[in-house]
């Protein structure tokens, strides 16, 4: 058993203090010690993005970092990206609006690349929703409806989705 | 952007066919997916995987004393104990000595097998542990390549069967070898399709709880398969209804391979044995390894007799499948293209060499299609081969084969009737999208810029409605004839709807598909409409979604139960209202008289006499409102002839793929410049639904086609076991895609609706590989095996120069 390690951390706005062993991953913690089973283990090596996490502002790969590695910071997972309980996001309800999800597993890494696009890009093109997503990886969807999903959720005021 | 003829005479859909929110969506964008690595049980175990280093090895001894004594390590299970306590799973052929248990006994058969489990108080304790475990082995010959596994000097994967090949069958339909020797032209060639898999972002994952008090076993496990509750129940030794599956659970994507039998005996045994909740997920490694979800490796073998005018009246396939180590269901996969041997062609007579071998690998399981996608693959590429040899036009050679509208039911070689279709509409339609003679342009455009490109077809068939036919077919002793599904449909005293399936999902979106379906048929609003998954000993029976067969189905079973509580309310009315039946009309719920609307009554008037006043009922009728419906596959029942001759699937899909595609001329890379996929599955109940399966199915088949391998070493060890070195397609390498819409309705179902769960798959890799083979036909090169990665491109472009140089040397 190795010694555990304090840390202090904000999820979804809510603090938390815990003890954790320094190999504990953030994805295990997220899951296992916080219950927030949104965020997904999909390859544990960084390459499929289903465990995708907003670190402050930046997207990053929650089962490659340690959770005692955060200590300090904000964290976004899937649970928080609704505006308050019983309201989607304009992203999560365009996801449902083109059918952007099948199985759901690699939805909320998705929904966290493409969040994490808005911020910086509020009206990407095809092209940059494809890069941004690119990192992510869905065997469902053929990420075609996915790219619909962003174009829906950043399309001017009053057009409606294009089908 | 979709054309539909809708059945004549018919009234129009109200839900079906429409765009509609799919009802699982909501709990998965808010993070609130419910999957099996999601349980949490107090108390619980994890395990961790000991695997076999070696491609097969004598287990010599286990030492475990160093992990027991390890912090939090509850146990140490050897193959010795397991083989012991349960009973083993047997394949799908006749091949009693086959047998498959969770861990390895004496022998391990393929590295990455699992040999020994360790348990603990958390996973990462048990990783731990696995580490001090030792294990001696004493390393014997391997065998990897399937034709060196036919020699008889090979080493024998199980040496107690005799044999590498499980099972070996040659079907002869019609007068083949008559035919072909009276064709003008005979073309052989051969084709490989490399082991590959569907590969979902979720590993298996399971959890078991057992209670001495109820002495029932709870599986929580993200599993996609026909009769798993009956299979893990009867390896356990325990009645069937001593096994509860939890069927709500939701599982991260399948498309065939989540079977888990073996996982879930370990973790049930283990949840027995211990009397505490035990869970496994696989980690990616565990899951690519020792998953056994592996896929279909096969060469081909085929020739093709045809005549001037392109029209192929003969063709001789031998399919050879290396299934791996052990055999599940795996050998069944060269069964289904039974029902589909010919594509969508009018070829005449058939031999059919289907042999499956195993090899010291990681066993393969069922892929979307079931075998149908490289079996597809093969005749495409025949297709491709006989317009080449005749110079003659791709389209106008397919065009020359496709069966014709007037044709149907069309009864294949191999004793299947297509139900219905309207292929060279189909096709047409994706040219016309895809503008064929601007494509043309372009290819040639990019040609003459000193670019390989090339356009690629594909004309192919989905066989829906999943029966298991094949399963008698491959096993005389197996007489199985029926492969129901089955719903309940209830409406309680607020007169609300809830239906009942008896399997999980995986994607499919059945909930949105049964409450869309009782919605039709209640004309009730779809939203209203609660789906819940019932846990195995709750359901109905089901057979799972496996070969594109929910639409059609759990649709079918659905529409059944919604049509006897439609039946019954209108015999209630008809005795409350005093008039026959003929004279009502249902609307909304509601029934009046024709002829006097006023003289009505109100869903909730009804509901209510149902529930509460059984001296208003009709004598006899059953008070409380609920209605099952078992429905038996369209076409099912019956057992295959003497020639192997049997109706496989009842309903067949059909699609068209074009594509533009180049080769990098630097890294030979592939890229897509346009893809049209003409699609017809029936009436779809789903739009929104069959289009995503149909989009993902082809971005499936593109990795297929392009990227995705379980290589192995010469010494059987795994070269693919990460995402780094087996690549699945992303968001650039899966291109825009142009859907393309047809409706041809199957005349044998409810609405009819076809299966399209397989849609894409089954067409694009043939079509890519068509477009591939087009683009490097300006170097006189071709390639013919699977997956076409830049390597392999540069190979047999490098090949090809370096035949021309030695041509050109010869020459001077």
């Amino acid at each position: 058993m190795i010694n555990k390690q304090a840390i202090q951390l904000r999820v979804n706005g809510t603090l938390y203090e815990r003890e954790v062993e320094p190999r504990t991953t953030l994805v295990d913690f997220l899951r296992d010690e916080l219950a927030l089973t949104g965020t997904h283990v999909g390859c544990e090596h960084g390459v499929c993005g289903a465990c995708s996490v907003m670190l402050n502002d930046e997207p990053i790969r929650s089962c490659c970092a340690f959770a005692v590695q955060v200590n300090g910071a904000s964290i976004t997972t899937v649970e928080g990206l609704a505006p308050q309980r019983g309201v989607m996001s304009k992203l999560q309800d365009a996801f449902c609006e083109t059918h952007a999800l099948q199985c759901g597993y690699c939805t909320p890494g998705m929904l966290v690349a493409c969040h994490d696009l808005l911020q910086h890009t509020p009206h990407p093109t095809k092209e940059e929703v494809r890069e941004a997503i690119s990192g992510n990886l869905c065997r469902c969807t053929g990420y075609q409806q996915i790219v619909d999903a962003v174009m829906l959720a950043t399309a001017p005021e009053g057009e409606t989705h294009v089908k | 952007m979709s054309s539909k003829q809708v059945l004549s005479n018919a009234k129009p859909f109200k839900y079906i066919g429409k765009h509609r929110r799919a009802v699982e969506h909501q709990r998965f964008v808010l993070g609130q997916g419910h999957f099996a690595a999601d349980i949490q049980r107090p108390g619980m175990l994890h395990v961790a995987l000991i695997s076999s280093p070696y491609a097969s090895a004598k287990i010599l001894s286990i030492d475990a004393k160093a992990a027991l004594d390890m912090p939090g390590v509850v146990d140490v299970l050897s193959g010795e104990e397991l083989w012991a306590n349960v009973d083993a799973t047997l394949p799908g052929v006749d091949a009693p000595h086959v047998t498959r248990y969770p861990l390895a006994g004496t022998h391990a058969r393929y590295a990455g097998e699992w040999v020994a489990a360790v348990v603990a108080t958390s996973r990462a304790l048990a990783e731990d542990a696995a580490e001090w475990v030792n294990i001696e082995y004493e390393v014997l010959p391997h065998v990897v390549d399937p034709e060196e596994a036919l020699l008889p000097s090979a080493p024998l994967v199980h040496p107690k069967h005799g044999s590498n090949v499980i099972f070996h069958r040659h079907f002869v339909w019609g007068e083949v070898d008559q035919e072909m020797a009276a064709c003008t032209h005979q073309l052989s060639y051969r084709v490989k399709w490399a082991r590959n898999s569907t590969v979902p972002i979720e590993t298996f994952a399971v959890a078991c709880e057992w209670s001495d008090a109820q002495g029932v076993m709870d599986v929580w496990a993200s599993i996609q398969m026909p009769k798993f509750p009956d299979q893990v129940a009867k390896a356990l030794r325990l009645p069937g209804n001593a096994v509860r599956v939890h069927f709500d659970v939701d599982v991260g994507g399948s498309y065939g391979v989540k079977r888990g039998l073996k996982h879930t005996i370990l973790v049930a045994y283990l949840a027995k044995k211990l009397g505490r909740p035990v869970r496994l997920v696989e980690d990616r490694l565990e899951n690519m390894r020792g998953g056994d979800m592996q896929g279909p490796d096969r060469i081909f073998d085929v020739t093709l007799g045809f005549e001037p005018d392109g029209l192929v009246k003969c063709m001789k396939m031998r399919a050879l499948d290396d299934i791996g180590a052990y055999s599940g269901r795996s050998p069944l996969q060269l069964g289904k293209p039974v029902g589909a041997i010919v594509g969508p062609y009018t070829i005449h007579s058939v031999a059919y060499d289907a042999m499956a071998v195993m090899t010291n690998k990681t066993p393969q399981e069922a892929v979307r299609g079931f075998g149908q996608a490289p079996t597809n693959y093969a005749i495409e590429s025949g297709m491709d081969k006989v317009a080449r040899f005749l110079q003659m036009d791709r389209i106008a050679l397919r065009k020359r084969n496709l069966i014709a509208p007037d044709q149907f039911p069309y009864l294949i070689p191999s004793g299947t009737h297509y139900d219905s279709g309207d292929y060279a509409v189909v096709f047409d339609k994706a040219l016309k999208e895809a503008n064929i003679e601007e494509l043309i342009a372009k290819r040639d455009r990019l040609r003459e810029q000193g670019i390989l490109a090339g356009i690629g077809f594909s004309t192919c068939l989905e066989p829906s409605g999943g029966n298991s036919s094949f399963e008698p077919l491959f096993n005389p002793k197996n007489d199985t004839t029926t492969w129901m599904d089955s719903c309940l449909v209830r409406v309680d005293l607020s007169g609300s709807v809830t239906a009942l399936m008896g399997t999980s999902s995986s994607g499919q979106s059945h909930e949105t598909l049964v409450s869309t379906v009782v919605a039709e048929v209640l004309d009730r609003d779809p939203e209203g409409i609660r789906v819940l998954k019932a846990d195995s000993l709750n359901a109905l029976p089901s057979n799972s979604p496996v070969g594109s067969r929910m639409a059609i189905m759990l649709g079918g079973a659905a529409a059944g139960a919604a049509k006897k509580i439609k039946q019954k309310l209108m015999r209630l009315a008809a005795h409350h209202l005093k008039v026959r039946e003929e004279e009502l009309v249902y609307e909304g719920g509601a029934i009046h008289v024709a002829s006097d609307p006023s003289r009505a009554l109100t869903w909730a008037a009804l509901i209510e006499i149902m529930h509460r006043k059984y001296h208003l009922l009709p004598p006899g009728m059953e008070p409380g409102l609920q209605e099952k419906f078992v429905w038996e596959v369209p076409t099912g029942g019956g057992l295959p002839t003497a020639e192997g001759r049997i109706q496989m699937y009842p309903c067949h899909s059909f699609e068209s793929h074009v594509i533009l595609a180049s080769i990098d001329p630097g890294t030979f890379k592939v890229h897509i410049h346009r893809y049209v996929c003409g699609h017809d599955c029936g009436v779809m109940i789903s739009p929104d639904v069959v289009h995503g399966m149909t989009y993902g199915g082809i971005a499936h088949g593109l990795g297929a086609a392009l990227m995705e391998k379980f290589a192995y070493s010469e010494d059987g060890q795994l070269l693919a076991g990460t995402f780094m070195d087996y690549l699945l397609p992303s968001a650039h390498e899966v291109p825009e895609i142009t859907i393309v819409d047809h409706c041809t309705p199957s005349p044998l179902t409810e609405f009819g609706q076809k299966g399209s769960g397989e849609a894409g798959y089954l067409g694009s890799p043939a079509a890519m590989a068509s477009a591939i083979n087009d683009a490097l036909s300006p170097l006189g090169a071709h390639i013919d095996h699977l997956p076409m990665t830049p390597q392999a491109l540069w190979q047999a472009c490098a090949s090809q120069s370096q035949a021309l140089d030695a041509k050109h040397a010869l020459t001077i």
